[in-house]
């Protein structure tokens, strides 16, 4: 058995004793979650070792454009983000937050999910750690936390990966959220050519790295590590100027930009469902067909969708120039208001996954240029 | 309280909207306890007079004797459900309203004065109110369940506006326009069929219709930017739910080389 290493400990093991972490996350009772190749995509999805990774892969991104490549051979972690995000797992795109069941007396009341699935997210990266600390203050913050939210966040383990290898559409150096992964982590990986250097981010981190064959990382490792990530913010394909932020935009409501961008986008909604950070949803009922079972159930929705704002009366956003300048404004000024933090984490995934090749910096930037209207 | 009473009528149509129906094989018994089926053809020679509380009509309306049939439908029906797109915006047949329908009775028919048809295919809702539609060809086994489970309880049904992207991004599935450059029309269709083609690595052909004010020119010009023809354009919105007002529109447009780039 290895000593367990202390918080903080930046540590270096051989890259296959990775699985000897897996298998113990699974161990533990964690099922393990991760990046692999479906669909000609990198995507989350449930694995259980390193031979599930994409290994060798990369993907090429352009704003409304993915391409999977081969990457550098043997490579487990040469790409960046997909669309999936950690969201899936700790806020899923449909969940049962409860049941009711008609008995003699009247009915009675269900739990939705009777216990949470306890997830080991691998390879999350630093825009993602971001997004998720700030799902936190949405769903935790507050006299309201969401119980569904807090028993999956609650349960699950991050193993995060530095960015070494960001994508076309990457932007976290300019929100400042990457590619380094700085905090919220169980173990944070930078993957070098031999071997990974694994930081300690919490005493559960610790115990599963103690079960592999790790060592006190170099001195020189850690330079090459941190040569490797300055390297890699200076490669982000994307850059965004958030100086002035929220006034900007709020002194630009009427900006053209807005109509221009209206006539491109498609209001289909495909931004806020792989942002990491939106968390707009609709709440449906169910019944079956003799009425002795019924569900109330929580869906993804979308600022973009022509029903989610309509009220008695009419709709608020009636047209996507109000509907892309409401997510747009939400995004990068209101979220300040609301939050403290910017809503955009700067993994670029509404860029690439944009049907209509919309670019969020694009638009930022143009609405930037010109005078305020 | 006595069991609502559905019907079941079909105009112009292939009968496979009435057959998703029959698909609910584990959920069939249960239907059939909670409703008496008074009239469906398909199922049952019983066929019992109105009127009927719940009817669900497929097909389009294609001769002057169907009006007058779907009329009479209309007077013994408390809710009239439109399901499937020949139904809800001409189907398919609906073509045929961009053609001589005369050449057509001339070139197939060895007597075509025995064939009478109206100049247009026409959906439903041209010919009488309709309470409530449900898209698809053929429409969603799930969602004509919800949604007679709906009414049954007293419920709104779940029919949602938006786009099939946002069923799509929820299970999970890999966009093909982005990943594999596959022309996708689920960025202005209608969601209900849980995103069933963009899930088999194909595009959606719009089969659910127009969702709520789709952006159905801008879908075009990617369309274009993607590579394809202005006309493979106009065919791509002149399929199912060509004769649905906004698709119909788009087709217009892209089939019209006179406004050729602008």
């Amino acid at each position: 058995m290895n000593p367990t290493p202390p918080l903080g400990t930046h540590a270096a093991i051989p890259k296959p004793a990775l699985d000897q972490v897996l298998g113990a996350l699974r161990d533990a009772g964690y099922t393990l979650v991760g990046p692999k190749v479906a669909d000609g995509a990198i995507v989350y999805g449930e694995i259980t070792g390193i031979a599930d990774l994409p290994v060798g892969w990369t993907a090429e991104q352009e704003a409304g454009r993915y391409r999977l490549r081969p990457g550098v051979p043997g490579r487990l972690f040469g790409f960046a983000v997909g669309p999936h995000a950690p969201k899936r797992y700790l806020y899923p795109s449909t969940a049962t937050l409860f049941r009711t069941r008609r008995t003699a007396e009247g009915f009675e009341v269900l739990p939705g999910e009777e216990a949470a699935p306890r997830y080991a997210l691998v390879g999350v990266r630093a825009c993602d750690l971001a997004a998720i600390a700030i799902q936190d203050r949405v769903f935790l913050d507050g006299p309201a936390p969401d119980p569904h939210y807090r028993a999956r966040r609650e349960a699950a383990f991050l193993l995060a990966v530095n960015c070494l290898e960001p994508g076309g559409t990457c932007f976290c150096a300019s929100t400042r959220t990457g590619p380094r992964c700085t905090t919220g982590f169980d173990l944070a990986l930078t993957e070098l050519d031999e071997v990974l250097l694994v930081e300690v981010g919490s005493e559960a981190g610790a115990a599963m790295l103690a079960a592999a064959d790790w060592r006190p990382a170099s001195a020189f490792e850690l330079t090459r590590a941190r040569r490797a990530l300055a390297e890699a913010e200076g490669r982000m394909g994307r850059t965004m100027d958030v100086r002035d932020l929220p006034d900007l935009l709020y002194e630009r409501l009427d900006h053209p930009r807005w109509e221009a961008v209206a006539a491109r986008c498609l209001s289909c909604a495909n931004c806020t469902m792989v942002c990491p950070t939106c968390f707009c949803a609709d709440v449906v009922d169910t019944s079956d067909l003799t009425g002795g079972e019924a569900a109330r159930v929580r869906v993804w929705d979308s600022c973009f969708n022509h029903e989610f704002s309509y009220v008695f009366g009419g709709h608020l956003r009636p047209n996507i120039r109000a509907r892309y300048r409401q997510w747009l404004t939400h995004k990068l000024a209101t979220w300040i208001d609301q939050y403290g933090v910017l809503g955009c984490v700067g993994c670029g995934r509404c860029i690439t996954w944009c049907p209509a090749a919309i670019d969020l910096t694009e638009e930022l930037a143009a609405i930037r240029g010109g005078e305020p209207t | 309280m006595a069991r609502p009473r559905l019907a079941v009528y079909k105009f112009s149509s292939c009968d496979g909207c009435q057959l998703s129906l029959l698909d609910c094989e584990d959920e069939l018994l249960a239907l059939a306890g909670a409703v008496e089926i008074a009239y469906f053809l398909e199922a049952s020679r019983q066929a019992l007079p109105g009127p009927y509380d719940v009817v669900l009509v497929e097909g389009s309306v294609t001769t002057e004797e169907e009006v007058e049939r779907l009329k009479e439908v209309r007077r013994q029906a408390k809710l009239l459900v439109a399901i499937g797109a020949c139904a809800t915006a001409g189907g398919i047949q609906a073509l045929r309203n961009w053609a001589d329908a005369d050449a057509f009775r001339r070139a197939v028919y060895p007597t075509p004065g025995y064939i009478r048809t109206l100049d247009r295919v026409r959906p439903l809702g041209d010919v009488v109110l309709v309470d409530a539609e449900l898209r698809g060809c053929p429409i969603s086994k799930r969602q004509l369940l919800d949604f007679l489970a709906a009414v049954l309880i007293g419920r709104t049904p779940r029919m949602p506006a938006h786009s099939v992207c946002t069923e799509c991004k929820r299970r999970g599935a890999v966009c093909v326009m982005v990943a594999s450059g596959v022309p996708c029309l689920g960025p202005v269709t209608q969601a209900g069929c849980g995103a069933i083609c963009p899930a088999y690595a194909r595009g959606c052909y719009g089969c659910f219709g127009p969702m709520e004010r789709p952006n159905t020119g801008a879908l075009g010009d990617r369309f274009v930017a993607l590579g394809q023809s202005r006309d493979e354009v106009a065919r791509a919105f002149r399929g199912i739910n060509a004769y649905a007002l906004p698709f119909a529109a788009a087709g217009d447009r892209f089939a019209r080389s006179d406004i050729e780039e602008g």
